[in-house]
């Protein structure tokens, strides 16, 4: 089965190349830079009435790269995604595809693709009829329309469904359908719309690892929008954290985790301790708002002396919450504040940990991994 | 445990769906056949009888010399074949009238304005039969509205189909309306985003996908057509349809009345046989 997958994605490889421009090949291979903005968003705001879904994006995805956007619920994803796809205009600013100014363009004449968050699937055509769409549109020739219709739905695992109706399916297999009515055309971009959303987590995690080899082996640029903080982390080259309507960080996933830049980026990602004011000042000299990553901190036994590179704060634990894997203790300092340490239960046990309880101890943490954050504009 | 009989008896119907369905619809079933069918049962039996030409009686003897009539007389057969063409012609109209307006008011318009319009195609139905159909008759005369804005064809076949297009047009422009409100959004997204203008999705995803209330709205343009004996009587002039011949014979030749009726109910039942195949009872 992998072998048959590895064939079909290398077909799609080997004329995706063809669309990359010829030029902009050339030049990665003679300069080394493959830094090409395949979307760029500049100013974007929309507007629906009085919300602002979108309020100032400005956004450059690379050519090749899987581009996660993630934020809570409401926070305008979906509205960027459709802003790019060309279902909806902006109020203000310009959306463009590689290089090339498409704000006003409707949906059909721009080269993008999208899976939809319900698949949006035709009810009256069957599973082939779907998948060959876009070419019947775009009228390919019958020959190459079946073959390429058989690629994708292989490309899917999905070889003996071709004659199902959507209504005979489940919904991963849905899910798949609308991935190959979409990876059929060759798009340089595929926007997709929480396509594991409806999936149970075994699939889920089965799903993310097959995208992740089609995007790689096919080299399309994947923008990809979650709401779950460990797919985005697991999949991306990159990742934008939003929040109503706006980006409050583009990042690599160490990037965006280990250096948050905002209050909002370091509670959304993961969990985070904050540190500011008096406490800020007393444990390490200066006022503003820092985060610190409970699994960075060190517990040590009361009056040990921290490291050179080290911050170190002394205090009492209030708590302790045992998590199978880890287990996390909620300390009071004596500079005033709570912080959170994380530590992985290697060789205590549940009940040994809970013992710990009213215990006095020093935590400690690597200067570097304290992050001064910026309050969101 | 105990259990009283009517807790046994609920949970027996409970279990099988089949047997609580039967004893629910047995009583209207029950009247459907003996009242409904029975009648038209009695109608094709009549076919198959007889008047004596001199006495006007009907004579109970069996024959098919009713229906050999209307197949050699020619008379029955343009009448016939008048009907079918006027039928067809009011559900053309109808399809090509409500299609867009049940998309327009489906998708286009606004809430407020999609409520005015629905009103507006429905009111027509509150008003009486024959009170619209002489309304058509005063607006299609000479010196009439129609006369005054475009011209008038007259009273005839084009007035007929006129009059009866707009008697029955609710009844497309609704089960069509209901379709294009339930069209998803993201289907008519998905359609655009494969390439296709706004056209190609209209003839590819929305024209199938309302279809079916489509076909449902053409069985009732198309059945109320063919047995209508009074537009035609107001706005045809001197043209005949089968529900005419049927009513002058109905008081003179009560069997040959009966063999008449037997023709628009094959229609429509060739016609139902027809759209069994698209899924469209399902949408009635
Ligand atoms: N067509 C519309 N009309 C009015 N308001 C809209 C419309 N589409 C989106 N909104 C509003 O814009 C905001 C952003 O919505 P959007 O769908 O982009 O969020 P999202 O990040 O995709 O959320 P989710 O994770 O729940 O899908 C929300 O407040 C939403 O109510
Ligand atoms: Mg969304």
């Amino acid at each position: 089965m992998p072998g048959q997958m590895r064939t079909v994605a290398s077909t799609i490889t080997n004329e995706n190349g063809f669309y990359l421009v010829s030029g902009v090949s050339s030049a990665r291979r003679m300069l080394g830079i493959y830094v090409v903005m395949t979307v760029t968003l500049s100013g974007v705001s929309k507007k629906f009435g009085a919300v602002r879904a979108v309020d100032g994006v400005d956004l450059e995805i690379r050519s090749g790269e899987f581009f996660s956007m993630l934020g809570p619920s409401g926070s305008g994803k979906t509205t960027v995604l459709r802003l790019i796809a060309g279902f909806e205009e902006p109020t203000t600013g310009t959306v463009q595809l590689a290089g090339r100014d498409v704000t006003r363009l409707p949906p059909f004449d721009r080269d993008v693709n999208t899976v939809f968050q319900d698949y949006a699937l035709f009810p009256h055509l069957s599973v082939r009829q779907n998948v060959e769409y876009g070419l019947r549109v775009k009228r390919v020739a019958k020959a190459e329309r079946i073959s390429r219709a058989e690629q994708a739905l292989a490309t899917v695992h999905l070889e003996g469904f071709a004659n199902r109706s959507p209504a005979a399916l489940s919904g991963g297999q849905r899910q798949r359908v609308a991935l190959a009515r979409a990876l059929v055309n060759r798009p340089s971009v595929l926007l997709l719309d929480e396509p594991l959303g409806a999936l149970d987590l075994k699939l889920r995690l089965e799903m993310q690892s097959e995208l992740k080899q089609i995007q790689r082996e096919a080299r399309i640029t994947f923008v990809f929008v979650t709401h779950d903080q460990d797919e985005a982390l697991t999949m991306s080259d990159r990742v934008a954290v939003f929040n109503a309507g706006r980006i409050e960080q583009v990042g690599t996933p160490a990037e965006v985790y280990e250096r948050p830049a905002t209050p909002f980026v370091a509670g959304f990602v993961g969990t985070s301790n904050l540190v500011e004011g008096e406490t800020a000042a007393k444990i390490l000299g200066s006022h503003g708002s820092y985060s610190v990553r409970p699994e960075k901190i060190r517990i040590l036994p009361p009056g040990t002396a921290a490291r050179g590179d080290e911050v170190a704060a002394p205090g009492r634990i209030a708590d302790v919450v045992y998590a199978g894997a880890q287990t996390r203790f909620l300390v009071d300092l004596e500079a005033g504040g709570r912080l959170t340490a994380l530590r992985q239960n290697r060789d205590e046990d549940g009940d040994e940990a809970l013992r710990h309880r009213g215990a006095g101890v020093v935590l400690a943490w690597r200067r570097t991994h304290t992050v001064e954050l910026t309050q969101a504009n | 445990m105990h259990r009283s009989p009517v807790r046994r008896l609920a949970g027996a119907l409970h279990r099988r769906p089949g047997l609580r369905l039967t004893a629910l619809l047995s009583a209207p079933m029950a009247w459907l056949v003996l009242a409904y069918l029975g009648s038209l049962g009695v109608l094709l039996l009549s076919a198959f009888w007889t008047t004596n030409d001199f006495t006007s009686q009907v004579e109970y003897v069996w024959n098919t010399d009713n229906f050999a009539n209307i197949l050699s007389d020619p008379v029955y057969r343009t009448v016939a074949l008048r009907t079918l063409g006027i039928a067809v012609g009011v559900t053309v109209v109808d399809g090509a009238l409500a299609l867009p307006m049940a998309f327009y008011m489906a998708r286009v318009a606004r809430p407020r304005s999609r409520r005015l319009l629905l009103v507006a195609v429905t009111a027509p139905l509150w008003a009486g039969y024959l009170v619209k159909a002489y309304a058509w008759w005063v607006m299609l005369s000479h010196g009439g509205v129609l006369d005054w804005a475009v011209g008038t064809p007259g009273f005839g076949v084009p007035a007929v189909v006129i009059t009866l297009s707009y008697l029955w047009l609710p009844y497309m422009v609704l089960p069509l309306y209901a379709a294009f409100a339930q069209l998803p959004d993201s289907v008519l997204d998905a359609s655009a985003d494969l390439g296709a203008r706004p056209w190609r999705t209209f003839r590819s995803v929305v024209l199938p996908l309302v279809k079916p209330a489509l076909i449902a709205g053409s069985i009732f343009t198309f059945s109320l057509s063919l047995g209508d004996y009074l537009t035609v009587q107001i706005v045809g002039g001197t043209t005949q349809m089968l529900g005419n011949v049927i009513a002058s014979d109905v008081t003179l030749n009560l069997p040959m009345a009966a063999a008449v009726s037997c023709v628009p109910v094959l229609l429509i039942v060739g016609y139902l046989l027809a759209v069994r195949r698209t899924g469209a009872w399902e949408n009635l």
